[in-house]
């Protein structure tokens, strides 16, 4: 209870990952909390890496969160721009409107 | 020990709770903000594990920068949220089941799993102990995986240009400053020289 040991990170990480699935459900329509859920999950993935690195003594694992930081920032960036454009084109970021696209 | 245990809890109730928060929210601004907590209290458990450097990237990447931006879009915008919530007690119990299955099996995965002992030896960069954490990863980044940083870079500036090139708006009837035309512009084309008599206007 009171070791906190590699399998009590791991379980922090699961939780939001699934929290962050649990939002795209959540909010089907709702670009933005999306892009946001799909941050909560790259985080608890972070967790996961620095976890496994710090347990295991291996600082790869840490280069390689650093790495999908920049990814992560690099994503909310593009998607955020894209989801401006949009606003502007249509007047509105619903989900269910973005089908000019399908073939 | 005891200390450690209670800064890990709080730092893992509060981040799942934030977490709870960001993505039942009814005002999307409330949801960056817990956002931002949920960042906050990660970096907390990055400390707690031992990766300041990255506690510290992690704070100053996604409060500084990512939750900005996500703060200028959701204010910049202006979107009819309560529309957009229609439908979110509809999709709540196939979320929630989705998100509970997954759950369940990621906890299994966790809790009845085992290392395999000549695991720890296989290390690839054992971190040294005389060295800080952000020194060492320095040391390791700017030798073994100086092409990867870089290629890094490159991702983020792509990005940048990106950005940049998808919400740039060229406005009609700017008037700009053409340096062409005004050095091709000639003496001749534009003063004329009258001989004007005297008492006499033009």
């Amino acid at each position: 209870m009171f070791e906190i040991g590699l399998a009590h990170y791991l379980s922090v990480a699961a939780v939001l990952f699934a929290l962050g699935i649990f939002g795209i459900f959540l909010n089907r329509k709702n670009v933005i909390v999306i892009l946001m859920s799909v941050e909560l999950m790259l985080l608890a993935v972070n967790i996961n890496l620095v976890a496994f690195s710090t347990h295991m003594n291996d600082l790869v694992g840490q280069v390689f969160a650093l790495f999908v930081l920049t990814v992560a920032a690099a994503e909310a960036a593009i998607g955020l721009a894209i989801l401006v454009v949009y606003f502007r084109n249509r007047g509105s970021i619903a989900v269910e409107d973005i089908n000019v696209m399908k073939g | 020990m005891i200390v450690q245990a209670l800064a890990f809890y709080m730092f893992a109730f509060i981040a799942v709770a934030a977490g709870v928060m960001v993505i039942s929210a009814r005002n999307p601004v409330h949801s960056v903000l817990f956002l931002i907590l949920a960042f906050f209290n990660s970096a907390g458990l990055f400390v707690l594990m031992g990766a300041e450097f990255l506690a510290m990237i992690l704070i100053i990447v996604y409060v500084g920068a990512v939750a900005v931006l996500f703060m200028f879009v959701v204010m910049m915008l202006d979107i009819n949220f309560a529309e957009l919530r229609q439908g979110f007690l509809h999709y709540l119990p196939i979320g929630g089941m989705i998100g509970l299955v997954l759950l369940a099996e990621i906890l299994v995965i966790v809790g009845g799993w085992i290392m395999a002992p000549e695991a720890a030896k296989t290390a690839m960069a054992p971190a040294p102990d005389a060295l800080t954490n952000t020194r060492a990863l320095g040391e390791l980044i700017y030798t073994h995986y100086i092409f990867l940083f870089q290629a890094a870079g490159v991702v983020l500036l792509i990005a940048m240009i990106g950005a940049i090139v998808l919400t740039h708006r060229r406005r009609k009837g700017l008037r700009k400053q053409k340096i062409a035309d005004q050095v091709r512009r000639r003496p001749e084309d534009t003063v004329e020289v009258r001989n004007v008599e005297t008492g006499k206007g033009i």
